[in-house]
């Protein structure tokens, strides 16, 4: 009897190893994203980063993402949804999707997650982000150059420190180069609308700007601007080529590729562990796409040159003296922000106007 | 505050453009709604308006085939609700979220060798002289020509509805499709011809998004609107007057806005951007609380109908 037992248990086991393997075999990777993943931009983004760990492992791993998922209640169905079907790693890639994913990272602890653009971790939750307002200064500096009528529009989506960063950047970055820009803001309160954002884009365009920086995911803006002829727009978040070389004249590209490589590797391996990571130009996560033609000669050049000192470290986009909205100092001369500062910051620098919403 | 750098004319002008998809989708609503049946596919038929209009217009070179093409889009979405629902009697609310969804997916799919393409430009409209006009001639009259068919279609839907036998047809199958039948009208028949012309509207709306707004084809790019469309219907209490109000109310808030953010208007932002929402819902209900009966909603809406029952 006793035979027969061990001898169905071992039959029983054996039947169900390969099935068992075969789930442990692959590394599960789940991807939330915000907007569709043909928006051309953000999201598109990281599912090309998505692609790319395919392509890298091949069989090793199996990915799945889910599209237009709203930041808040949603996400948290969303990503215990993918955690309960077996993600080994999850990458959350809003801002919004934060406190979330903090939440159901604390029912799965076996299960690791990377949130994009956040500023929380814990044993299982990573945060990583890019430097975007390195390239904001570029931008800056090119929008600054060219600009014709002094009036540079800004679409903004959410007051969250990463937006205020960069207008705050390309802010700076323009006005070294022309003390005469003005900076107008307009808040879409949305990350992708390509309707609103084409509102927009034509507000501002109509009350006389002449370049339109955006840090929405769409390429509406810049069929806006194609539109309205004689205006300057750069690629957020992804290239947008299609729209060079105008009114795209260059553009911001988020590289995530070799990020989420690194880390599926990690979780592969079993050498995963919470971290913390900004990185920038010089590390390649942020690149700027190529200045077109539309762009005079010597300012591509200096934008390069920018570039480049930004990248090894020599320049740094906010080095004082830099003065906060309110006329008090922020930076003494030469000194730099610190990463505590830049990622929590909530203020404008001197010469902005309005006000940033809570 | 510069509120001086905003034109008065360019405000209305962009205004009546943010507006037109909005009113075509809700005045399509309107009528299915008064038909008595429920289709919150809305923004499912909008998108794929948006795709089959914008892919027409790109390989024909030609908008007015690409608006066609939407239209014939939308109504072809919106026969498998009215199959879906009026034959196999499934649930109305279900069919129109899961339309919503098929909508997404079948427009992202049919839209992937579309994006970064610029669409042919829809002609403005010649109106002579008019367009000279001081104020109204930048504003009102120098449109394309979907904005006129828009408020055309305004107009013909209201004189349809409330002025003629086929309209009476139509609420009385809304109200009540049971006394309909008996008087031997043909219940199904019309419900399916009022959703078909839903969907041809919804589709419209979506191709004069991705054609003349924008002016590109992005997955998703409705972003809500239908949603919206369906709202305006509802608050505008099923009368097309009050759609066309709602509509402009919503658009024209909504651009107003942007402008008084760009202009840097000492407003809080935050009540800026919710004021779309927030004075299209006060008008619309105020004008609304009046007449409490006139402002019922069709008395079948969304009930199934078999014939047999």
């Amino acid at each position: 009897m006793t035979t027969r037992r061990t001898l169905l248990g071992a039959a029983a086991a054996l039947a169900l190893a390969p099935g068992a393997w075969a789930q442990d075999d692959k590394t599960k990777v789940g991807f939330v994203y915000v907007g569709p993943v043909g928006d051309g931009g953000w999201t598109y983004e990281h599912d090309q980063a998505r692609r790319a760990v395919e392509a890298e492992y091949g069989d090793q791993v199996e990915t799945v993402f889910q599209e237009n998922v709203p930041e808040g209640a949603d996400a948290e169905r969303v990503m215990t949804q993918m955690a309960l079907s077996g993600a080994d790693l999850i990458f959350t890639t809003s801002f919004g999707y934060m406190d979330p994913t903090m939440n159901v990272a604390q029912k799965f602890p076996d299960v690791k997650f990377e949130h994009a653009t956040g500023y929380k971790t814990a044993e299982n939750v990573s945060n990583y982000s890019a430097r975007f307002y390195e390239g904001r200064a570029v931008q800056g500096f090119i929008a600054g150059s060219m600009t014709q009528t002094n009036k540079i529009g800004y679409i903004a989506s959410f007051p969250i420190p990463e937006v205020v960063r960069g207008i705050n950047a390309s802010y700076l970055a323009a006005k070294a180069v022309n003390p005469e820009i003005e900076f107008s803001v307009v808040w879409a309160f949305t990350w992708f609308d390509p309707g609103k954002e084409a509102d927009a884009a034509k507000a501002l365009i109509e009350q006389g700007a002449d370049v339109i920086l955006q840090h929405t995911d769409s390429t509406a803006p810049q069929a806006a601007a194609a539109e309205a002829g004689n205006v300057i727009t750069f690629g957020q978040a992804s290239d947008m080529a299609e729209y060079a070389p105008k009114p795209r004249v260059s553009s911001i590209i988020d590289n995530w590729a070799p990020y989420y490589i690194d880390r599926v590797g990690a979780v592969m391996d079993g050498t995963w562990e919470s971290q913390s990571v900004w990185q920038g130009i010089g590390d390649g996560m942020v690149e700027i796409g190529e200045i077109s033609d539309a762009v005079p000669e010597d300012v591509k050049a200096r934008a390069l040159e920018i570039r480049d000192k930004i990248a090894s470290g020599e320049m740094h986009p906010f080095t004082g003296p830099i003065n906060r909205q309110d006329g008090t100092e922020w930076l003494a001369d030469g000194e730099t922000a610190t990463d505590e500062v830049l990622l929590g910051m909530d203020f404008y620098v001197e010469g902005l106007t309005g006000d940033i919403p809570n | 505050m510069d509120l001086s750098s905003i034109s008065p004319a360019l405000v209305v002008a962009s205004l009546m453009v943010a507006s037109t998809p909005l009113l075509l989708a809700a005045l399509g609503e309107l009528v299915v709604e008064k038909a008595g049946v429920l289709n919150l596919g809305v923004e499912g038929m909008m998108i794929t308006g948006a795709i089959c209009g914008f892919a027409i217009a790109v390989e024909t070179g030609s908008p007015p085939l690409g608006f066609l093409a939407a239209m014939a889009g939308g109504a072809a979405l919106s026969m498998v609700f009215a199959v879906l629902t009026l034959v196999l009697l499934a649930n109305q609310v279900a069919t129109g979220l899961a339309l919503t969804l098929f909508g997404l997916g079948l427009s992202s799919m049919l839209g992937q060798g579309y994006v970064g393409i610029k669409p042919p430009a829809t002609a403005r409209l010649d109106l002579g002289p008019l367009s000279d006009l001081p104020f109204l001639g930048r504003a009102v009259f120098s449109h394309d020509w979907m904005v006129y068919v828009s408020l055309g279609l305004t107009v013909a839907i209201w004189y349809v509805l409330t002025r003629t036998r086929a309209g009476l047809t139509l609420r009385a199958v809304g109200e009540n499709h049971d006394a309909a039948h008996a008087l031997g009208l043909k219940v199904v028949a019309i419900r399916f011809a009022a959703i078909g012309f839903g969907g041809a509207m919804a589709g419209l709306g979506g191709a004069y998004l991705s054609l003349v707004r924008v002016p590109q084809w992005t997955e998703g790019m409705t972003a809500g609107a239908g949603w919206i469309a369906l709202a305006i219907v509802v608050f505008a209490s099923w009368r097309a007057d009050r759609v066309l109000l709602g509509a402009y109310l919503f658009g024209g808030v909504t651009v107003l806005q942007l402008n008084l953010q760009a202009a840097g208007s000492a407003l809080p932002v935050e009540y800026l951007s919710m004021s779309p929402y927030v004075i299209t819902i006060l008008v619309l209900v105020i004008m609304s609380a009046r007449r409490s009966r006139a402002t019922a909603a069709p008395a079948s809406l969304g009930k199934p109908f078999h014939a047999t029952a």
